[in-house]
């Protein structure tokens, strides 16, 4: 739900720009998702409130290189390496396994994930479209 | 007359050697003029890579010590490493700030050692006005003749053990200068 999702995000900077002002260094990546996945969780637990209707990626990177979470409303995280959401997410996610490879280019990346959206959510136009911008 | 950073009294510097720094302390406690203790320990260390030293009103440099401790075993527990000594000298300086109206009479001085073993010394003021410095730092009622001793017993990239006496050196002559500071020192080199 896109209004559940703005407010995340409202907090998510916020706390990332509170521990950049203490520490005056970028906010590690489980750091945030840590900080994020606490405030959902409050919201299953508290009165008068109900959890927010999305999962989030984050997607960062950081002294320890470039990482992928996913929150859920529950406020649990698990780390992925490639990992789908939403719809034909089990065609997506069968996909992946598929084609990553640990070593890939950047622009390889890309690429799959690209064709990972054709099978289900885009329409041909589109999917040229983005084709057309990496190559 | 009281003044408040005068009151205890205290000496301290930090000095910038090759892939190693020193921080040194004098050992004196004392009320207004009266000695009460020769061997009181200004510096601690946070970690194997960061040490800090607090000059000033001795009651606020434990509370303040203790705080930033605090502070940093839950930075260990959640981060799963330690502390930058930049990283350090932000959070000082930030919980210094916080206090802004009430301050902690303090003079902290950071000294550590960064990535690739690059040393990293800086001071501030009670209010957390940082000053970075690439060769030495000093704080405390002796400051004075600190920053001239320094000044003239410095060298660039010297080795551990050199640095150990030229620090040494440098804070037995400026304590000797002042009443409030002396009994000796503690000098530590990383």
């Amino acid at each position: 739900m896109g209004p559940d999702f703005r407010v995340l995000v409202r907090k998510s900077r916020k706390q990332a720009e509170q521990y950049h002002r203490l520490y005056k260094e970028p906010i590690p990546v489980t750091q945030l998702v840590r900080e994020t996945a606490a405030v959902m969780q409050e919201f299953t637990q508290s009165g008068g409130v109900r959890p927010f209707g999305v999962s989030l990626l984050v997607a960062g990177y950081d002294d320890n290189g470039p990482q992928l979470y996913q929150v859920d409303p529950s406020g649990s995280y698990f780390s992925w390496k490639a990992s789908a959401m939403g719809k034909n997410v089990s065609n997506a996610k069968t996909f992946l396994e598929k084609r990553y490879t640990d070593d890939m280019e950047l622009d390889d990346a890309v690429h799959t994930a690209i064709l990972t959206l054709k099978e289900g959510v885009l329409t041909p136009a589109e999917i040229d479209d983005y084709l057309a911008e990496v190559e | 007359m009281m003044q408040i950073f005068e009151y205890n009294g205290s000496a301290l510097v930090a000095m910038v050697g090759k892939n190693c720094f020193a921080i040194a302390s004098d050992r004196r406690l004392g009320v207004q003029l009266q000695t009460i203790a020769t061997d009181f320990q200004r510096i601690s260390k946070i970690h194997d890579r960061v040490f800090l030293g607090l000059s000033g009103l001795a009651t606020d440099a434990q509370t303040l010590y203790h705080r930033l401790v605090f502070r940093h075993k839950l930075y260990q527990l959640r981060e799963e490493r330690d502390m930058k000594p930049e990283t350090f000298a932000n959070l000082v300086s930030a919980l210094l700030y916080e206090k802004r109206f009430g301050p902690y009479f303090c003079q902290p001085v950071i000294a550590g050692l960064g990535d690739e073993d690059k040393p990293f010394i800086c001071t501030m003021d009670s209010i957390g006005a940082k000053e970075l410095a690439k060769d030495f730092v000093v704080a405390g009622t002796a400051s004075e003749s600190l920053y001239g001793a320094c000044e003239s017993m410095f060298k660039e990239d010297m080795e551990p053990e050199e640095l150990f006496e030229t620090v040494s050196q440098a804070l037995l002559s400026s304590v000797d200068r002042d009443c409030l500071s002396g009994w000796g020192g503690h000098v530590y080199v990383v």
